[in-house]
């Protein structure tokens, strides 16, 4: 028995948007229980069919034919009270931002208990009964103490959790998942993930999940639609879509995706590229007339080799410190103590002017592609104000960006263009480019792909690895996704808490985990089984 | 406990800031050319040597400079603002006698145009690019642009030459010896048309502010939560949307209210009120330094007295500030 039940539906974009349709004739079901994945990547409309079944169109999109039968109506087309009363209780929504999803001025128990009052439910002290029994349901440590906790007290899962709370408050049938657990680390995922099954296995909810990553797609779903420019491309249950692709663009995001495949590490044994000893770097928080201090250790005491022509794949989770470490071999943070020697300066002993001098040695590709570039110089600016304050003559650093553009597959002519003439993945190339033209001796990837979809993640990976033959780059690969680090990678090194727990090659770590946080990581990679039996 | 500590620590800094404050001002005053004695001998017409010596003497003017300073300072500590010598009578007390009258009018103001710039915000924000925002904001626009005194004037011309509604100047009816009830309604009559024209001004601020605010607040992901629980429109913007909103209003509220004492000075003058807003201008006018540094003084620490306030308020209001590791 289907709860929902989409018929030709399309959705009609604003004049002047880059197609005319966001999705176009879309057909599917949902039954009772069922967890339906759809998946795309970004631009692909997958999350517009959702906010039209919610009546959360943004301005100016509007559904254009077609209807979706709920519960007996077609509730595109229901009046604006009907929807309301729909939403939150027969349909309900979980949003990609556990950050910002939750008003950060109210308490998590009066938001959750907000959901009885807009449908008139239970007395104003049976709903805080309620949402305590909720907070339990989606094992929030401490109920007690979490009812009254603002947003900001809790982390990234455990909004996410209190977010679910809310959804499930008055058992809706139909749950819409939107990139759920996108924002959460890998272990966080995992948790939410398995939440979210056994919430459908008590319910018996039907769950709508949209997601642009196929392992976690391998790990909850029971059916699979996958949409492009719109359109649903292919469809089927997990186990045909997974392993029997029938779609051109099916098969590339299932080739896209990093398996459990481990690539043999190269042998490296030359001169280090970076020698990091006992480096220590301590934050102090807070502190005042009346207030006491608090010290966070980001960087325990850390040493690490990276030999030239090296990768290594730095992972962690958020606040593991990695990312603090990256920053401080660029010393974009001074470090309180040890040494980081980058082809015989240690950078962390550096004054300001040596530190100037020595800077274009050490060079770093960021996560964010479309805030790492100034969006009012050109590429050639981008490229040649590094070489130019370093030294190189203005003409000479011309050539170089030319030749480099072509390096990084954009073409000695892009180098004239704007930033915002690009996409998210060629902007990441021109962020690769900007390093390289300063002819470092180190690169650190501080995220360099995360921000990226499959597809496009694939390519700027592959651009890394073909580099790193041709010129022998040694890279500090900084990333939370263990399946990305295990493609690129020479060897690994895992933090947790500012402490490194685990370093060793590629394939040593990934089949043969030490620590038991190595191991957790490991385990919590959505899609694990699923990478391994299809090998 | 967290907010008394605050209080505490805000209270001592607050200390110190006003000790500096009244050591500058002092500088200030004293670095302008000519001194009291000569205004004072002026006004009286008879400006020999000796009288301006005398009465230099009589207030401590032929001191070194530093002795005057170290005296000043002393007093202050001990609340002893002077005696102005042009008023004939003592600082505190002439400061005293002034403050209720502008602090009515101005706390008024105050009250008027947030409370009425908040509303037509949110108002203006709910229909934004519909008539009712198009009204509110050019009527809005027209109260900034207008200057002051002139809005001042015009009111007096129409509501109380013309129109014969409301006393135009004055604080209450001269000599009607009103008691209790009837002295307070008689206040509130002189209050209306200042209140009003000092008000709209502010009134513009805040409400712009609030609507910019509001529409910035609509498109954040948590509105979106809200709405996907179903709540109504009208509880989204009340609960949601404005509490968010509010946040920068409080901010430039805050400021304001600092200049709640000394800011009224235009008003006063217009209206005939008798504040601390006229008490300065008249001082300054006549170097009559003890005055102007204690009305100075007194301005300062009303800044910091409603800085404290705000800040009280935005932890009222943000719970994230206070919690902060």
């Amino acid at each position: 028995m289907s709860v929902l039940k989409i018929s030709d539906l399309s959705i009609a974009l604003p004049k002047g948007a880059d197609r005319e349709h966001a999705v176009s004739q879309c057909s599917y079901e949902i039954g009772a229980g069922e967890i339906l994945c759809v998946v795309g990547e970004s631009g692909s409309g997958k999350s517009m069919t959702a906010n039209a079944l919610m009546g959360l169109l943004p301005e100016g999109v509007r559904v254009d034919h077609g209807t979706a039968e709920f519960g007996g109506k077609d509730i595109l087309r229901v009046s604006e009270a009907e929807q309301r009363a729909l939403r939150g209780d027969r349909i309900a929504m979980i949003f990609q931002e556990p950050m910002t999803a939750l008003n950060p001025l109210m308490r998590i128990g009066d938001q959750i208990a907000e959901v009885y009052e807009a449908h008139n439910r239970h007395r104003p002290a049976e709903r805080r009964e309620k949402a305590l029994e909720l907070i339990r349901e989606v094992q929030l440590p401490d109920p007690e103490k979490i009812i009254r906790a603002y947003p900001f007290q809790l982390s990234g899962g455990q909004r996410q959790r209190a977010m679910i709370a809310m959804a499930l408050a008055l058992e809706p049938e139909l749950l819409i998942a939107d990139e759920p657990t996108t924002a959460l680390d890998v272990t966080t995922q995992a948790q939410i993930l398995k939440l979210i099954l056994d919430l459908r296995e008590k319910h018996g909810m039907a769950v709508m999940f949209i997601t642009h990553d196929f392992g976690v797609v391998a790990e909850i779903a029971d059916r699979v639609i996958v949409m492009r420019y719109g359109e649903i491309v292919e469809r089927g249950t997990a186990a045909e879509v997974l392993e029997n692709p029938q779609h051109d663009y099916t098969r590339r995001l299932l080739d896209a995706i990093p398996t459990g495949m481990v690539p043999q590490s190269v042998e490296v044994a030359k001169a280090p590229a970076l020698e990091i000893r006992h480096l220590k770097k301590t934050y102090n928080t807070g502190g005042g007339l009346f207030r006491e201090a608090r010290a966070v250790r980001a960087i325990d005491d850390v040493s690490l080799t990276i030999s030239r022509g090296e990768v290594l794949g730095l992972v962690g989770e958020s606040g593991s410190g990695k990312s603090t470490l990256g920053r401080a071999v660029v010393r974009l943070v001074t470090p309180d103590s040890g040494s980081v020697m980058v082809g015989g300066t240690d950078m962390a002993a550096l004054n300001d002017s040596e530190l100037r001098a020595a800077r274009h040695k050490v060079q770093m590709v960021f996560q964010d592609p479309y805030a790492s570039l100034n969006p009012r110089h050109r590429v050639m600016r981008a490229l040649t104000d590094g070489p130019i304050a370093k030294g190189v003559p203005k003409a000479q650093a011309r050539d170089r960006a030319r030749e480099l553009m072509e390096t990084v597959g954009l073409g000695a002519d892009a180098v004239d263009r704007f930033p915002h003439e690009f996409s998210g993945g060629q902007r990441q190339r021109i962020g690769i480019a900007r390093a390289l033209a300063m002819d470092p001796e180190l690169i650190i990837a501080d995220e360099a792909v995360s921000a990226l979809d499959v597809s496009i993640q694939a390519q700027v990976l592959d651009l890394l690895r073909d580099l790193r033959q041709r010129f022998d780059l040694s890279i500090l690969f900084i990333t939370h996704d263990l399946r990305v680090g295990a493609q690129l990678c020479d060897r690994i090194a895992v933090m947790q808490k500012g402490k490194l727990v685990e370093i060793g090659p590629v394939s040593e770590v990934f089949l043969n985990p030490q620590h038991d946080y190595t191991r957790t990581l490991l385990d919590a990679v959505p899609g694990g089984g699923w990478g391994q039996a299809a090998e | 406990m967290a907010i008394a500590g605050a209080i505490l620590s805000r209270l001592l800094k607050a200390a110190i800031t006003l000790l500096a404050i009244a050591i500058l001002n002092f500088f200030l005053v004293h670095a302008a050319p000519g001194d009291p004695a000569a205004v004072l001998a002026g006004e009286a017409g008879a400006a020999d040597e000796q009288m301006i010596a005398d009465l230099r003497a009589q207030f401590g003017l032929d001191q070194p400079f530093y002795v005057q300073l170290a005296r000043y300072v002393g007093n202050i500590v001990t609340l002893d603002l002077g005696y102005s010598f042009r008023q004939g009578q003592p600082v505190l007390e002439l400061i005293l006698e002034r403050l209720p009258a502008t602090l009515i009018l101005t706390l008024t103001a105050f009250w008027i145009s947030l409370v009425a710039g908040v509303a037509l915000g949110v108002a203006a924000s709910a229909r934004v690019g519909k008539f009712t925002d198009t009204l509110i904001t050019g009527t809005a626009l027209l109260f900034y642009a207008t200057p002051l005194y002139w809005a001042a004037l015009m009111a007096v011309l129409v509501f109380s030459v013309q129109l014969g509604w409301l006393p135009g100047f004055g604080y209450e009816t001269v000599g009607s010896g009103f008691g209790g009830l009837a002295r307070a309604l008689d206040i509130l009559k002189h209050l209306i048309l200042p209140a009003l024209t000092l008000g709209l001004f502010f009134m513009a601020v805040y409400m712009r502010m609030t609507r910019a605010s509001m529409l910035e607040v609509a498109q954040q992901d948590f509105v979106k939560t809200a709405r996907a629980k179903g709540l109504n429109p009208a509880t989204i913007r009340r609960r949601h949307i404005l509490r968010n909103a509010l946040l920068p209003v409080v901010t430039l509220a805050g400021l304001q209210a600092g200049q709640l004492v000394g800011g009224a000075v235009l008003t006063e003058t217009v209206f005939a009120w008798p504040g601390i807003g006229r008490l300065m201008f008249e001082s300054l006018a006549a170097r009559d330094y003890n005055t102007i540094l204690g009305v100075f003084l007194v301005s300062a620490a009303m800044v910091i007295v409603f800085n404290i306030l705000t800040d009280l308020v935005y932890r009222l209001i943000d719970p994230r500030i206070g919690h902060k590791a």
